[in-house]
């Protein structure tokens, strides 16, 4: 089973729900695809890395020698990455999408596929649990087809996947092909404005999806009403506290601290397990 | 003109609190641009009057036609994006790069224009906003926030005024990066935890790494002392200032819940901002 823990607002607890639920349980690989900002790793002081890779995105490499400026090639990329002028063909890295048509449309042949890193995935253990998250090299604009490489090598029976917030690119490519969606929302006029996006993003995917409540006790009951008036499971509430706030704060995991959390993080999976059945 | 942007690695920091206090402060004199396109909040504080709306014509995407296509496959093997499955085109992981038109042998593919959201140009208590939705699940949001930031700068001539305030988004990819290039300042909102300090150093740097200067202001600074010392002393020596130091006060989410900016509100969080804004006029 594939579990996506996403949220429409940032900073809801995301993090703080994979990376309990990921500590609750046996042999689950906790796959952090917030690549922007990885943070799931920081809360497992104990962890080795085993494994390092470089995530690549195809770039064009022009043989000056052949080409004819034809402008073949400038003319076919919709991102504008490509300039030809007399002397030379401009490639403005930044821009390419690494779709690889410029190579095609090229009638000379004179474009060959070079590579370019725009971040890393790192595969660490500690104890039981597995992680797998990917970091975007700084000043790199596109997050997706790192997130691509670091699904693309998840693996295991229980695959919990920490998503970037927002509803945009990112979070679709992060839960795409996901089992279940787990919705971490505040209850707060932000929280429940952005949950609503998130929710239809999903029924547009057909996703199923459940809500966790982090920090309940402040704001209002407006997303409770929500929740029931859409039918969307209410799976668990994490009370404000401050003792949870601060053991966060340093990079301790609540569920480790308090134990009865550990049964109530295990317990949730049982519950999303009869919800996808 | 200026422009002053709020970000944030870490999601969940304050950035929008404190932008509408901001606004608040700024008494008119600022027009605010709410970039954070795909979580747009602002306006639930700001409740805007919509006065102009504009289509946003995001990536285009392609379509394949059933009856001319003869499932050779060409397009699905060619698309780098994972975008198409069983001969049909999925409008969400499209990017529009055409390249499935470039090699369909029988003239299938056909790309189309589409309206991906829409901006808005509105009147508030505080002043007119610029803001945007992005349809949800529509890529492309980094266009999106270049667009609201044109028609905020077109709108500031035309009213008169010498200051934007912008809204961003966390992380530190693509729309980040559409609202910073170009600001006089980045204000970069954190929080006295592991993670807040983690991901204020990545977005410090990518906003030097776009020759923006970046000042800092710790929210709920309070929760945590020892980590709020220790954000302060990491900003030193990475040569962005701390202007501002918010308390944890319940007051800020209560205010939340009364669509009122906190500044709004009488308080130590209302007078940390106040001191906060005077920092940033002076830094200008």
């Amino acid at each position: 089973m594939i579990i996506s823990i996403a949220s429409g607002k940032g900073g809801t607890g995301k993090t703080l729900v994979t990376t309990n639920l990921a500590a609750s349980l046996k042999n689950a690989e906790l796959v952090d695809c917030d690549v922007e900002e990885p943070n799931s790793y920081l809360f497992f002081p104990d962890l080795k890395i085993t494994e390092t890779s470089d995530c690549t995105l195809s770039i064009p490499i022009i043989d000056e020698e052949k080409c004819t400026r034809c402008r073949a090639c400038s003319e076919f990329c919709a991102y504008n990455a490509l300039a030809v002028f007399p002397q030379q063909v401009l490639f403005f890295e930044g821009l390419c999408h690494g779709c690889g048509g410029c190579a095609i449309a090229c009638p000379e042949d004179a474009i060959s596929e070079g590579s370019r890193t725009i971040g890393q995935v790192f595969r660490a253990t500690e104890g039981d649990v597995n992680l797998l998250w990917g970091e975007l090299n700084l000043g790199e604009a596109m997050a997706t087809p790192l997130i691509r490489a670091v699904k693309k090598k998840a693996k295991g029976d229980l695959i919990l996947i920490d998503s970037p917030p927002g509803t945009a690119c990112p979070m679709i490519e992060t839960v795409r092909d996901t089992d279940f969606c787990v919705l971490v929302t505040e209850p707060t006029p932000f929280g429940l404005y952005d949950l609503d996006i998130a929710v239809r993003v999903l029924k547009d995917m057909e996703i199923p999806c459940g809500v966790i409540v982090n920090r309940s006790g402040i704001g209002d009951r407006k997303v409770y009403d929500y929740c029931q008036k859409q039918n969307i499971p209410l799976l668990l509430e994490i009370p404000f506290s401050r003792e949870i706030a601060e053991l966060y704060s340093k990079g301790i995991l609540f569920s480790r601290a308090i134990p009865s959390w550990k049964d109530e993080f295990a317990n949730l999976i049982s519950a999303i397990e009869e919800l996808v059945a | 003109m200026k422009q002053i942007t709020v970000i944030s690695g870490k999601g969940g920091t304050g950035k929008t609190s404190v932008l509408a206090s901001l606004a608040y402060l700024a008494r008119g004199d600022a027009i605010v641009a709410d970039c954070d396109v795909d979580a747009p909040d602002l306006h639930l504080i700001l409740k805007p009057k919509i006065e102009e709306t504009c289509d946003f014509m995001g990536l285009q995407t392609a379509v394949i036609d059933e009856l001319k296509c003869t499932q050779c496959g060409a397009c699905q093997d060619n698309c780098r994006f994972d975008a198409i499955r069983n001969f049909q085109v999925n409008f969400r992981h499209c990017e529009g790069c055409k390249v499935c038109a470039l090699v369909c042998p029988a003239d299938a593919v056909e790309m189309v224009d589409q309206i991906s959201g829409h901006a808005y140009v509105s009147s508030t208590k505080f002043g007119t906003l610029v803001h945007a939705e992005l349809i949800p699940g529509q890529e492309a949001s980094g266009k999106l926030v270049t667009m609201v930031r044109e028609l905020a700068q077109e709108v500031a001539e035309r009213e008169n005024k010498d200051l934007i305030l912008i809204d961003g988004s966390p992380g530190v990819g693509c729309p980040v990066i559409a609202s910073i290039t170009g600001v006089d300042l980045a204000l970069i909102m954190t929080e006295p935890t592991l993670s807040g300090i983690h991901d204020l150093e990545r977005v410090i740097k990518v906003a030097h790494h776009f020759g923006v200067a970046a000042l800092v202001c710790i929210n709920k600074y309070d929760l945590n002392l020892e980590v709020a010392q220790q954000i302060e002393k990491i900003c030193k020596e990475m040569g962005a200032e701390v202007v501002g130091k918010l308390p944890f006060d319940p007051s800020v989410v209560k205010a939340m819940v009364a669509e009122e900016a906190v500044a709004e509100r009488a308080g130590p969080v209302g007078d940390a901002l106040k001191s906060l804004w005077d920092e940033l006029k002076s830094h200008l």
